[in-house]
C-alpha cells in the first residue's frame, strides 16, 4: 500500500473481492424494475451485481459487504482532517440538458467536501428505486454516475438499494454521501469574509435552474440551456494555490448566489454588496428570467461557488480561477462591507440599490 | 439583450433622472408637499424597486404605490372559496403560480395542496384545458384572476371549451376592472395623488380613450407606461411636466404597445363571455361598484359558482391591517403599524404584503426593512422638542 500513487485514493482491497469476482456475476433480464429487485433475494443480487458492480467496477464494491474500510494511513498523509457530507437528489426530470440525477449525485456531494477545502476520495450511493422504472433508465444512470465519478477522480464504494411501490417515490431517488480530506493549513469558514473582501464567483450564474424549466418543456424555448453541473475541486484547488488565505467558499446550489451571499452576510455579521452589472448572466438564462419573472440571483447553479477572498489576493485568485476550465468566465461581483450588517444588496445597472433578501419558499420545486 | 438593455441604458436613465430634478425644482417653490405620483400597476411597482427607481429620484417626487395586483387585492373568501372547490374529489384546480400562498382564513391553495387536494400550477388558461382534455373523468377549474390583461386570454378559452364541447372545465372567475378602482380611489376623502401612471398591459387591451374621466372629472394627468425602468422615468417626466403646465390629459408613453383604441379582438371577447358584478370585494379596500367580472348566463356551464354551488364566504380583513390606507397613499408602507412585525412575505396579513407584486412585500425584499421600522417606530415616539440650553 505504501507505494501507491498519491493521487490514487487508496483502496482497502478485501481478500474476498476476488471470491465474489470468482462467482459468475449475476445478471438482470427484467426490463422494468419490480419490488423483487428490492427484496433481498436473488432478484436484488441480480440488480446489483449487474448493474452496480458491473458499472462502478472497483473491488471494495464488488466485495458486496456490508460496508467499505477505508486505509487510514494513506488518508493521514493527505491531510489532518476528514470531511463528511451527504446530499439527497430528486430532480425531476431525470435526464435534463447538460446532465442527469447520476451526474447531479455525483457532483453536488464532490461539491459539499470541495467547498471545503477537502480533496473528494469516496463516495456511496444509495438509490430509492420507485416499482415499473425501466431499468435500461437505471442503467444510463449508473453509467452516467461511473463516468462523473471518474471524471472527478472519487470511488463509489459501498451502496444501497431500495425498491418501493408505486407512487411511493417518482421514479428514481439518489443519496449519496461523500469523504475527502481536508489538507493541514485550510481554513475556511461562512463566518470569516471580513470588509474589504471582495466577492468572486466563478461563471454565468442560474443555468442549471434555467436547464431544468427548459427540459420540463413547458415553455418550447427556442435556445437550449445547459446545466452547469461540474465538479469543482481541482478548481478550488487551484484557488487555495493561488492564495491560501481565502475567508469563505460555498456552491450556490438551492437559493442560488443570494442564497449564499446571505448566509456569509449573517454569519460574518458584515454587509455585502453585490454589482448587478458585473453578475456574469447568459442572455438565453437572462431571457427566461425576464419571460417567467424568476430572478436569476436565487436560481440554482450545480457547478457555481462564491468566493469571499481579502483583497490583497482577490486578483491572484481570479487570475487562477480564470485559468481553470471550471471557470474561465469568473468575475469579481461585489464586497463586502462593514455598515448594513446581516444584509445583501445589490446595485442595478441604472445606480439604485436594493436590498437581497434570503429566499423564502422554492422558486421552483424539486430541481437537484 | 435586444429590445430590453436599449430601455435600461444607464446614461439614458441618468439624463431623464436629471431634466426630472430641474422640472420638480421648478414646481418645489410654490409648493408644500412632495408631489404624489401613484403606479396603479403591480408590475410598475416591481421595476421601480428592482431598479431602485426611487432613490433616483429628488425628494420632492414621491411614488405611491397602487392596487394594481390582482393577486393582493382578493379577498380571503374567496380564496377560502377556492379551497372548497379545490378540496372536492372530483376536482383538478389549475391556478397561476402566484396566486397559490394567498392566505385565506385557513390558509392557502398551497396547504390545501399539502393536505392532498389536486393544485396544478399552470402558465395560462389554456394549459388548464388541456388538464381536462386529459383527464375527462375529473373536473378542471381554472382559478381566473386578473385585470384586463389576463381576462382576454381566459375569455378565449371558454369560447374554446365550447367549440369543442369540452364539458368538464370551468373557471372559479375573479377577474377585476380597473377604472371603477381608479375611480374609488379618487373619490376617497383622505385621496392625495397628483398623477397616475397607467397599467401598460391593460391599456394594450381597453386602449388610451377610458382613462378620459380621470383627466377631464378629476383634472389629474395619467400617463399609459411600459414596464422598463426609462419607460416609468420617462412617464414620471411627462407627469411632472403637465403638472407644470398646470395642464391634465392622458398621454401615452407606451405608444410602442398601446393603440388608442385597444385591441378590438381581445374586447370583443371579454365582451361575449363576461359581464360586470353589481359589486365585488377587494382585500384592503372594501366593495367596489361594477370593478368585479361575473361569466355571462350564456355560458355559465363554465361558471364553476354556479356548477358547485360555491358558498360565498365573507371574511373581514384584518383589524390592524392599513392596506387601505396605503393603497391611496395616505400612509406609506412602513408606516403601517404591523409592516414587518405581524405582517411579512412568509406570514402576509394584508393584501399588499401578499405577492411579490404588493407595495409592502415589494418594500420587505427590497428596502433595508430593519431601517425603515427604525423610522416608524421613532416617528412613533417622538417626544417635544428638548428645551435649550
Amino acid at each position: 500500500m505504501s507505494n501507491r500513487p498519491m493521487n490514487e485514493p487508496p483502496l482497502n482491497e478485501s481478500p474476498v473481492a476476488g471470491v465474489a469476482a470468482a462467482r459468475r456475476r449475476g445478471k438482470l433480464g427484467a426490463k422494468t424494475i419490480a419490488l423483487a429487485h428490492g427484496s433481498g433475494g436473488k432478484g436484488m443480487r441480480d440488480l446489483i451485481e449487474d448493474v452496480l458492480v458491473g458499472a462502478f467496477d472497483n473491488p471494495a464494491l464488488a466485495a458486496l459487504e456490508d460496508q467499505a474500510t477505508l486505509d487510514l494511513a494513506s488518508l493521514t498523509a493527505r491531510g489532518d482532517r476528514l470531511a463528511l457530507t451527504t446530499d439527497s437528489y430528486v430532480v425531476d426530470p431525470l435526464f435534463f440538458p447538460g446532465g442527469d440525477i447520476g451526474k447531479l449525485a455525483v457532483n453536488g456531494t464532490v461539491n459539499d467536501l470541495a467547498v471545503g477545502g477537502a480533496t473528494p476520495l469516496y463516495l456511496t450511493c444509495g438509490l430509492i428505486i420507485e416499482e415499473g422504472l425501466e431499468v435500461e433508465t437505471l442503467r444510463r444512470v449508473v453509467r452516467s454516475m461511473k463516468v462523473a465519478a471518474d471524471a472527478a477522480g472519487v470511488k463509489i464504494v459501498t451502496g444501497d438499494t431500495k425498491v418501493v411501490g408505486r407512487g411511493a417515490a417518482d421514479k428514481l431517488f439518489i443519496n449519496t454521501a461523500g469523504v475527502g480530506v481536508v489538507p493541514a493549513g485550510v481554513c475556511l469558514g461562512a463566518h470569516r469574509a471580513t470588509p474589504g473582501d471582495q466577492v468572486l464567483t466563478n461563471g454565468f450564474i442560474g443555468d442549471h435552474g434555467a436547464a431544468i424549466v427548459d427540459a420540463r418543456g413547458q415553455f418550447a424555448l427556442e435556445n437550449h440551456i445547459l446545466s452547469d453541473c461540474q465538479p469543482l475541486h481541482g478548481l478550488v484547488q487551484a484557488m487555495l494555490a493561488a492564495y491560501p488565505d481565502v475567508h469563505c467558499l460555498r456552491d450556490a446550489t438551492r437559493g442560488g448566489i443570494a442564497g449564499v451571499a446571505n448566509e456569509f452576510a449573517e454569519q460574518s455579521g458584515v454587509g455585502i454588496r453585490l454589482d448587478e452589472a458585473s453578475i456574469p448572466l447568459r442572455d438565453e438564462v437572462r431571457g427566461m428570467c425576464e419571460l417567467l419573472g424568476l430572478d436569476p440571483l436565487y436560481l440554482a447553479n450545480e457547478g457555481k461557488l462564491v468566493a469571499i477572498v481579502p483583497k490583497a489576493g482577490s486578483d491572484a485568485v481570479l487570475r487562477a480561477m480564470r485559468a481553470h476550465p471550471a471557470g474561465a468566465d469568473s468575475a469579481n461581483v461585489g464586497e463586502v462591507i462593514a455598515s448594513r450588517p446581516g444584509r445583501v444588496t445589490l446595485r442595478s445597472v441604472l445606480g439604485g440599490e436594493r436590498v437581497v433578501d434570503v429566499p423564502f419558499g422554492e422558486q421552483l420545486p424539486r430541481i437537484c | 439583450m435586444k429590445y430590453v438593455d436599449e430601455f435600461r441604458d444607464p446614461a439614458k436613465a441618468r439624463a431623464l433622472v436629471a431634466s426630472i430634478g430641474r422640472l420638480a425644482q421648478r414646481l418645489a417653490r410654490p409648493r408644500q408637499a412632495p408631489l404624489q405620483l401613484m403606479e396603479f400597476c403591480g408590475g410598475h411597482t416591481h421595476t421601480i424597486f428592482r431598479y431602485g427607481l426611487s432613490q433616483l429620484l429628488p425628494s420632492s417626487v414621491e411614488l405611491v404605490h397602487g392596487p394594481g395586483c390582482p393577486v393582493c387585492v382578493l379577498p380571503m373568501g374567496r380564496v377560502d372559496d377556492c379551497i372548497a372547490l379545490a378540496e372536492r374529489p372530483e376536482v383538478i384546480l389549475a391556478s397561476f403560480g402566484d396566486a397559490l400562498r394567498v392566505p385565506g382564513s385557513r390558509g392557502s391553495l398551497l396547504d390545501a395542496k399539502a393536505r392532498g387536494a389536486d393544485v396544478r400550477i399552470v402558465y395560462s388558461p389554456l394549459d388548464a384545458l388541456g388538464l381536462a382534455r386529459r383527464h375527462p373523468e375529473r373536473q378542471v377549474i381554472f382559478f381566473a384572476l386578473g385585470f384586463e390583461t389576463t381576462m382576454p386570454s381566459t375569455a378565449l378559452t371558454v369560447l374554446q371549451a365550447e367549440r369543442d364541447g369540452v364539458e368538464n372545465f370551468s373557471l372559479f372567475c375573479n377577474h377585476i376592472t380597473t377604472l371603477p378602482t381608479i375611480k374609488a380611489i379618487l373619490d376617497s376623502p383622505d385621496m392625495a395623488i397628483d398623477g397616475f401612471l397607467a397599467p401598460g398591459h391593460v391599456s394594450m387591451v381597453i386602449g388610451a380613450r377610458p382613462f378620459d374621466f380621470i383627466a377631464e372629472r378629476y383634472h389629474r394627468p395619467i400617463v399609459i407606461t411600459g414596464f422598463e425602468p426609462l419607460d416609468i422615468l420617462q412617464s414620471i417626466w411627462m407627469l411632472i411636466e403637465q403638472i407644470a403646465a398646470g395642464r391634465a390629459a392622458v398621454e401615452n408613453q407606451y405608444a410602442r404597445a398601446v393603440r388608442e383604441e385597444g385591441n378590438a379582438v381581445a374586447l370583443e371577447a371579454i365582451g361575449k363571455v363576461f359581464q360586470l358584478r353589481e359589486f365585488f370585494e377587494w382585500r384592503g379596500l372594501g366593495s367596489i361598484d361594477h370593478s368585479g367580472i361575473a361569466i355571462r348566463d350564456a355560458y355559465e356551464r363554465f361558471d364553476a359558482e354556479r356548477r358547485f354551488g360555491v358558498r360565498h364566504l365573507k371574511i373581514a380583513d384584518p383589524k390592524a391591517c392599513q392596506c387601505g390606507e396605503v393603497l391611496k397613499g395616505v400612509l406609506r408602507p412602513w408606516e403601517c403599524k404591523v409592516f414587518g412585525g405581524a405582517c411579512t412575505p412568509e406570514t402576509p396579513m394584508g393584501a399588499l404584503m401578499v405577492s411579490s407584486e404588493g407595495a409592502c412585500a415589494a418594500y420587505y425584499k427590497f428596502a433595508d426593512v430593519d431601517a425603515l421600522i427604525r423610522r416608524r417606530q421613532s416617528a412613533e415616539r417622538r417626544e417635544p422638542e428638548p428645551a435649550g440650553p
